[in-house]
């Protein structure tokens, strides 16, 4: 009874798509056979070198030898580049693992639909049978093969970074190797007095930042809302209009614009301070007012999108609820403190998190309004204004402090993360999606 | 006495619109202005300029330095093909979350979320390299092909619309023998309109502006788009020509502004739609 299943499993073992051929799916068994033979041509030349790279981060450095009078330079193992291709390889070997798992399984599966006297698919009927039972897979498989390359790889490989001691001036490739070092960057990052001084820093004022930059635009979105719809305002749709253009404007230009509105020596903003005979401030210069200014130029970007976020709320509340409070007698204040502002909160809690989260991130303002500066002397390259994420960015880029970057990239990620978190824990798409129909 | 206390809480309010109207206007009118303004310094007397010139326009296409032109035609193609890919497959991709009930789909949704809390530079170095080796730096393919990629996370957007729409409609297309792609292609994509109107326009817009992977992509000043172009021009001489950029910074901002005004309906509907279900 059970020879059908057994021969083709351990057939499709021996080699994909023998199962298949075995139990006359010939379609299919050629379809496993190309991609084991595709993989086999990818893979022998070059996994062995692949993995050792991804272990070892190459062990001859670049060299100069002199030949009698000429230096010659020989090329040595370029160990970011051996840790990239070790690392794509490792993934290919994953997906062919799992392709070739698929294949036993599914000859197996075969096999028993023969050994209880079923009738196989052909090859056009499988194709049927695929497009209508795995069309969700299908339509993922393209994204996914995106994601993995384009996303997961990158990310893995900056993850693995930080285990690495990959920074300037000591060990860049190719005149240098880069070693595994473990849990060494983040020893460093603690212990280390220039670098955890910088770092609790800007962490504290990231924090702040991202406290101070979620409340001001929740509560002027707030504001802007609840004066639009008042009863008796006319020109509704006009108004808002004008308060989406902030939000209309590309960050990119509207804030390179700010920095020269906000220009110590020429910029509008002082020259309008002078004219009412006040004193000019620094506002780009100076620490203190570097801080002020940022969170102002937030409040213009970042207060179009709360307030069509409570308009929209605004809207959903059931008018009802006001003529009855009317009946019993309650003043505008009272409604708008037992009716409106509860509504208002309960329905944008979630959004509160994810912008708190996103602020936290808030790489544009800070990048293109001071780019970080003005530059603080106690920091490890980085300036007053600048944020965790603007920091990781300079120290990619700028210093070529890759392990410290990707050390910061991961802190980052965890407490990214545990704000999403309690945020997704309470969120209806993730976890009561059924629920709604 | 009820109906002046009304007139005078309705003309604080006015006042009060009237002075955030000009708040949120005026940034956006002075860089029109300067843009038009004879001379090139940041300083100027007035706002309204004393007579009104369209040099800077013509020479940033004249210029041989800026190559203006060709900039905007290759933002244009390149934005044009992210939206088409970015929006096809995050459309794809979320119908598929939201509708189907498979093995693994709770784990592909936690590995969306996760993957969307690293910082998206934080894929820099190897992004570059990988296209290094692919041999595709400086070229306009894998600049599309990096953002359409990373599109994908966040189609969340989109799974919340499709969440709601109810499933007895494609129970009924199935009874009347409706293929998955029928049923996706007759009815979902027409229902779906406002919510590929909103991610069609961000993407565009997303595409349009970004200057950190274009800048790590594109190589060549031929192939550069506008955001990089102009974050060349900021950075070397911003305060020696500042009515130039003025000029440049009205050109790359007008397309998307105008879009978003006109389009701003749909834009109020996605950003609602997307915050009542996170």
């Amino acid at each position: 009874m059970k020879r059908h299943r057994a021969t083709a499993a351990v057939l499709s073992v021996l080699s994909m798509g023998l199962g298949q051929l075995y139990n006359r799916q010939f379609g299919k068994g050629i379809l496993f056979l190309c991609i084991q033979i595709a993989s086999l041509i990818y893979l022998i030349p070059r996994a062995g070198h692949g993995l050792w790279g991804l272990f070892t981060l190459g062990e001859q450095a670049q060299q100069r030898v002199k030949v009698g009078k000429i230096t010659k330079v020989i090329q040595g193992d370029h160990s970011i580049y051996l840790m990239i291709d070790g690392l794509i390889i490792a993934l290919i070997i994953l997906l062919v693992v799992g392709i070739y798992i698929a294949n036993i399984y599914d000859a197996h599966r075969i096999g028993k639909v023969r050994d209880t006297g079923g009738k196989t698919n052909n090859f056009i009927q499988t194709y049927k049978f695929v497009t209508d039972r795995y069309f969700p897979h299908l339509l993922l498989s393209v994204p996914a093969f995106g994601v993995l390359f384009l996303t997961i790889m990158p990310i893995l490989f900056t993850i693995m970074l930080a285990f690495t001691n990959y920074s300037s001036p000591g060990h860049i490739p190719p005149a240098k190797l880069v070693d595994w070092v473990g849990f060494q960057t983040f020893a460093d990052l603690i212990q280390l007095k220039s670098w955890s001084g910088t770092f609790l820093g800007i962490l504290k004022w990231t924090v702040i930042w991202a406290v101070v930059a979620t409340f001001t635009t929740y509560f002027g979105g707030l504001l802007v809302a609840l004066l639009i719809e008042q009863s008796g305002i006319r020109f509704k749709k006009m108004w808002r209009t004008i308060f989406i253009l902030p939000y209309a404007i590309p960050q990119l230009i509207s804030l390179l614009v700010m920095r020269n509105l906000f220009n110590g020596q020429f910029g509008p903003i002082n020259q309008y301070l002078k004219a009412f005979g006040l004193g000019t401030l620094p506002w780009l210069t100076d620490p203190f007012w570097a801080k002020v200014t940022v969170i102002v130029v937030n409040m213009w970007v970042g207060i179009p999108v709360s307030m069509v976020l409570i308009l929209g709320v605004l809207t959903s509340i059931p008018k009802d609820m006001y003529e009855a409070a009317e009946v019993d007698g309650a003043t505008a204040f009272q409604k708008f403190r037992i009716i409106t502002m509860p509504f208002i909160l309960f329905s944008t809690a979630p959004i509160l998190i994810t912008q708190f989260a996103g602020n936290f991130n808030n790489f544009n303002v800070i990048f293109l309004l001071t780019g970080g500066a003005p530059v603080n002397g106690d920091y490890q390259y980085a300036g007053h204004t600048d944020l965790l994420v603007t920091w990781l960015y300079s120290l990619t880029l700028n210093f070529s402090q890759f392990n410290m970057a990707s050390a910061i990239g991961i802190i980052i990620f965890i407490i990214v993360a545990t704000f999403s978190i309690i945020n997704y824990r309470r969120s209806r798409s993730f976890k009561e999606e059924d629920m709604i129909q | 006495m009820r109906k002046r206390n009304s007139i005078f809480r309705l003309s604080i309010s006015y006042i009060i619109l009237i002075i955030i109207a000009i708040g949120a206007l005026y940034p956006a009118l002075w860089v029109v202005l300067s843009s038009l303004r004879p001379g090139a310094s940041l300083y100027s007397e007035h706002l309204w300029p004393d007579h009104f010139t369209f040099a800077h326009y013509k020479e940033l296409f004249h210029n041989k330095q800026f190559q203006y032109g060709k900039w905007y035609v290759n933002t244009l193609k390149i934005a044009t093909l992210t939206m088409i890919f970015s929006t096809t497959l995050m459309t794809l991709s979320m119908y598929a979350l939201s509708r189907f009930r498979f093995k693994g789909r709770q784990t592909t949704l936690t590995i969306m979320l996760v993957l969307g809390m690293f910082p998206s530079f934080m894929s820099l170095i190897a992004i570059y390299i990988f296209l290094l080796q692919l041999n595709l730096l400086d070229t306009h393919t894998a600049i599309v092909l990096v953002y359409s990629a990373g599109s994908v996370l966040g189609g969340f957007l989109v799974k919340g619309f499709y969440d709601t729409v109810p499933r007895s409609l494609d129970e009924a297309a199935r009874i009347d023998g409706a293929s998955h792609m029928q049923i996706f292609v007759r009815i979902m994509l027409p229902l779906s309109r406002p919510v590929l109107t909103y991610i069609a326009l961000t993407s565009f817009a997303g595409a349009w502006v970004d200057f950190i992977f274009a800048r790590l992509v594109l190589r060549t000043k031929e192939k550069w788009t506008l955001a990089v172009g102009m974050w060349d021009m900021v950075n070397s001489f911003q305060n020696s020509n500042f009515t130039l950029f003025a000029a440049g910074a009205v050109l790359i901002a007008i397309p998307i502004t105008v879009l978003f005004i006109f389009l701003q309906n749909f834009l109020v509907q996605g950003l609602t739609s997307g915050a009542s279900k996170g």
